[in-house]
């Protein structure tokens, strides 16, 4: 039955070398006031039948539109190879490297990968992963906590509201407060910027590293992690601590994960860093090799002590941004961002012509995504768009982050001209509420 | 006789010595829009550092570092406390549909969007009606992230509950043998951690339990059976005791394996637990992640569960915000891929499938247990449930200790399993077969086992030196701490 390989006669012979009688003997220590009489879970059903019914599921969900949905996670173009190479069993169905001598594989591919990230941000050492971009800010401001020994975190305006939301949750106990502003005090533990902003402008923060600095607070730098194929570093603004939702980097949209929490800090808080760590070392005979390193760290051994209660992570997917990052190489990258940016600007100059029925509201620079204000209520015009094939962009009055007209719209490198035309036309024409 | 993976052991390049400038591994369509720049100001100086290299090139370095690895696809992997069982092809094929991979988000964000999301929101609706169902909870939630998050989840609702009651609680009970993200877990909810000792037996006694018990406990965090292998016995009747004073009881869903389809946390006492979707429900490990944590909760916790809820309303999924929600553990529904995966394989087991899971899981931990108790010393006197416990304590002795063994294993082919956890038993060697391991499988790995037992007692030196045959032997790790290099930049 299903992936259990034991014949009945093995079952025997194996039961007899324990001593049991039967299968129900070895759950005797189970009291049977508390043993299962009876569950509703739906009888077996073979590979066939269950791929038929996986395929029609999946096919309830919608695909086929030319997608201007963003919002924090996009649609980039992934090559195959970043899916045959991560589809290697021995990658994926290997766990935490507790045995480095065969573990090589996954401990060198962990210290590549934080190689990749400190390279693509200016930063000094970088963790294994995290769960996703939202712990990834959480785990960065109880790092500020415990390494400033104040309470107060300050959310920039530049930071989404899903990242608020899930700081919120998961500090509910910590007694820490959390301020919106965008200036520290001397009771700031760190202030939280995100760049390109959740609602798609672009800024350089150095100043507002100096102001951190100069009253013994940090700065966290929230990155989209293709963003910097162009734009000014964590690093180069002087950010102490950088986190990212890695989704971009070769990773599908999933419908929600499994994503990836990227986390980079400066060498001299890299002791305070939660999140497994690789590092390179030697063997007797002098050979290179990598390891798990500085676990003191960590709750398998500290306990209620640890940096963070952070035990599996995401390797996999971050192994699949290794593999991204090296395809795309170090003109690959700048390439998407390129072309990112330059089709958003497109869609942008398309809107910002007299007469134009849609408002573009980023007065500052974006990068591959800003914000517009419609005639008639977003969600409305989002649903006349599906009729003509596009998803439209993100609502944001549902969202909490905009009036009932504003929209959030992302342009990737997959999106051609002709898409964008077609898209700034139809916005045009419903943009005033018009049916046609 | 089992193969033995065969290693790669020449001298590996770091991906970013293999670069050699102008070569390029992906191109995109030349740019059919004006090209934009944006202020030098927000820009970066150079580019990042990226290696230059071809397809061909990174395909070769990758499949030359997965060939320095093994995974259950490889060898038997016994890992203890992580149920390294077979990850049926299936799951990925069905997790890859580009209607489930390539799903936007916030298509479930904003309610014009939901008709596009239907299939999602169904299989997200059935597998946690499912989950629940099989550990007796009234739902589930399966934002969490991964294990650990899901106990995050777990105490954060714990804390949600007693304050909403006006509870002045601020203490959380934790046997001695309990994975270390449960203390973990439970300081970042904000409460005190009190240690709970086994007995000399290996599990938790009524008596020493009730003296830890008073006003200020909050909750209990159990796992059952434990990381000794054996099953609470006291596990009802610690329930009672904890519902006296108002203190909720948390499972740890970590050996859900072992118990799967003979009874229910729910049945047990339980109020809130946690999944683990890569253990009990066959998703990959994917060298330490992604996994999913899936949280489930009995009535008390229901109004309390995070934002947003998948309900089902005349034939329509949507949405509802629980009364009084913790919030947003993710930003969506979870790992969503890895759910995919554990609703398929619920699918293709069924109900009986599933039970003889856990019968099969715990008949061939006892037979490793059988084959090995005389040459090596059980930990406990109990019925070991899916995993088996020993000490290598006689063999230390002979200075051969639990990582010297684990080390031989690998010279043999074997993954070796769980050694110096839990930390309640001396030169712990915990072994945890699962069920999809074959009988000669075992059997190989056995005596693999009895042959290191035999030269602990000949030539006990000889194992110090292992592993010889892997591409790098013993790693210095003092040094990686001390000299610090983690990363090549």
């Amino acid at each position: 039955m299903g992936w259990i390989p034991t014949a009945d006669a093995e079952r025997f012979e194996m039961l007899d070398a324990i001593g049991a009688p039967d299968l129900d003997t070895l759950f005797e220590p189970i009291p049977e006031s508390v043993r299962l009489k009876s569950w509703e879970v739906p009888p077996g059903q073979s590979e066939m039948a269950v791929r038929d019914l996986m395929a029609r599921i999946a096919g309830r969900n919608t695909a086929g539109y030319v997608s201007f949905l963003g919002g924090g996670y996009y649609d980039h173009f992934i090559p195959a190879a970043v899916d045959a190479l991560a589809s290697r069993s021995e990658f994926y169905t290997a766990y935490t490297p507790y045995q480095p001598e065969c573990s090589q594989g996954t401990l060198q591919a962990i210290y590549e990968y934080q190689s990749a990230v400190c390279r693509l941000t200016g930063m000094d050492c970088a963790n294994a992963s995290l769960y996703d971009g939202g712990t990834a800010v959480f785990e960065a401001a109880t790092m500020s906590i415990r390494i400033t020994g104040r309470r107060r975190l300050v959310c920039h305006p530049s930071l989404g509201p899903l990242y608020r939301a899930m700081l919120k949750t998961h500090t509910a106990n910590l007694e820490v407060e959390i301020a919106d502003g965008d200036a520290p005090d001397s009771e700031t533990a760190c202030v939280i910027v995100q760049n390109p902003a959740f609602l798609g402008g672009v800024a350089d923060y150095s100043v507002l590293a100096r102001e951190c600095h100069a009253c013994g607070a940090l700065l966290v730098v929230s990155f989209n992690p293709v963003s910097l194929g162009i734009l000014k570093t964590p690093g180069e603004m002087g950010a102490d601590i950088a986190v990212a939702e890695g989704q971009s980097l070769g990773l599908p949209l999933g419908f929600g994960g499994p994503y990836l929490g990227v986390m980079a800090v400066r060498k001299a808080h890299v002791r305070k860093m939660p999140g497994r760590i690789a590092g390179a070392t030697r063997d007797a005979r002098g050979r290179r090799g990598f390891v798990l390193t500085l676990q003191a760290r960590e709750q398998h051994i500290r306990r209620e002590k640890a940096m963070s209660n952070i035990c599996s992570n995401e390797a996999l997917c971050a192994l699949r941004a290794l593999i991204y990052l090296c395809l795309a190489g170090k003109e690959g990258l700048r390439d998407v961002a390129a072309q990112c940016h330059a089709k958003a600007e497109y869609l942008k100059g398309k809107f910002m012509v007299p007469g134009s029925h849609v408002t573009v509201l980023n007065a500052e620079p974006t990068f591959n995504e800003f914000a517009v204000r419609l005639e008639s209520d977003a969600s409305d015009v989002a649903d006349r768009m599906l009729g003509r094939g596009f998803v439209a962009g993100l609502p944001l009055a549902p969202l909490g982050a905009g009036e009932s007209g504003d929209l959030l719209m992302a342009v990737t490198e997959k999106r051609t001209r002709k898409e964008l035309d077609d898209f700034a036309a139809a916005l045009e024409k419903e943009s005033h509420g018009t049916r046609v | 006789m089992i193969s033995r993976p065969r290693w790669r052991r020449n001298r590996m390049e770091l991906v970013f010595d293999r670069s050699r400038p102008g070569r390029r591994g992906m191109l995109l369509d030349p740019l059919d829009v004006p090209l934009s720049s944006l202020p030098d100001g927000l820009c970066r100086r150079e580019p990042a550092a990226l290696p230059e290299l071809s397809e061909l090139d990174v395909v070769r370095h990758f499949t030359r570092l997965s060939q320095r690895n093994v995974g259950v696809d490889s060898t038997f992997y016994p890992l203890g406390s992580c149920t390294m069982k077979y990850n049926p092809k299936m799951a990925e094929a069905v997790a890859g549909l580009s209607g489930f991979a390539g799903l936007h988000p916030h298509l479930s964000s904003v309610p014009v969007y939901e008709p596009c999301c239907q299939g999602a929101l169904a299989l997200i609706y059935d597998t946690e009606r499912l989950l629940a169902e099989i550990a007796g909870m009234r739902a589930v939630s399966l934002q969490p992230m991964a294990g650990a998050h899901g106990e995050l989840a777990g105490v954060l609702l714990i804390a949600a509950y007693h304050r909403d009651k006006g509870n002045g609680k601020d203490t959380i009970l934790i046997p001695d043998s309990a994975h270390g993200t449960n203390p973990a877990s439970a300081a970042i909810a904000g409460f005190k951690v009190q240690s709970v000792p086994s007995g000399p037996d290996g599990t938790i006694h009524l008596d020493r339990f009730i003296e830890s018990l008073d006003e200020r406990v909050a909750g209990v965090m159990l796992t059952c059976p434990n990381t000794h292998g054996l099953f609470e016995p006291e596990v009802s009747a610690i329930a009672d005791r904890a519902h006296e004073v108002d203190a909720l009881m948390y499972y740890d869903g970590a050996n859900l394996n072992a118990i799967i389809g003979k009874c229910r946390p729910g049945d047990l006492g339980f109020d809130v637990m946690h999944f683990n979707l890569h253990k009990t429900f066959g998703t990959p490990h994917g060298m330490g992640g992604p996994g999913s944590g899936p949280v489930g909760v009995n009535d008390r916790l229901l109004p309390f569960l995070p934002t947003p809820r998948v309900v089902l309303k005349n034939d329509i999924f949507t949405f509802e915000t629980p009364e009084k929600t913790i919030g947003k553990m993710a930003p969506f529904f979870g790992n969503f891929l890895i759910a995919v995966r554990a609703y398929a394989y619920i699918r293709c087991l069924g109900g009986e499938g599933l039970k003889a899971v856990s019968e099969h899981a715990v008949l061939n931990a006892n037979y490793i247990w059988a084959r090995l108790r005389d040459a090596y010393q059980s930990a406990f006197d109990g019925r070991f449930m899916h995993e088996c416990v020993f000490t290598a304590s006689p063999q230390a002795e002979r200075g051969v200790h639990a990582i010297d063994i684990a080390k031989g294993l690998i010279d043999r082919g074997f993954h070796p399993p769980t050694i110096y956890f839990p930390l309640t038993v001396k030169e712990s060697l915990m072994i945890e077969p699962t069920e999809t391991e074959s009988k000669e499988a075992m059997d190989a790995f056995c005596d693999a086992m009895l042959e290191i037992a035999d030269l602990v007692l000949r030539d006990p030196d000889s194992l110090h030196a292992a592993p010889v045959t892997t591409p790098v032997g013993r790693l210095d790790e003092v040094k990686a701490a001390r000299e610090l290099d983690c990363a090549c930049i």
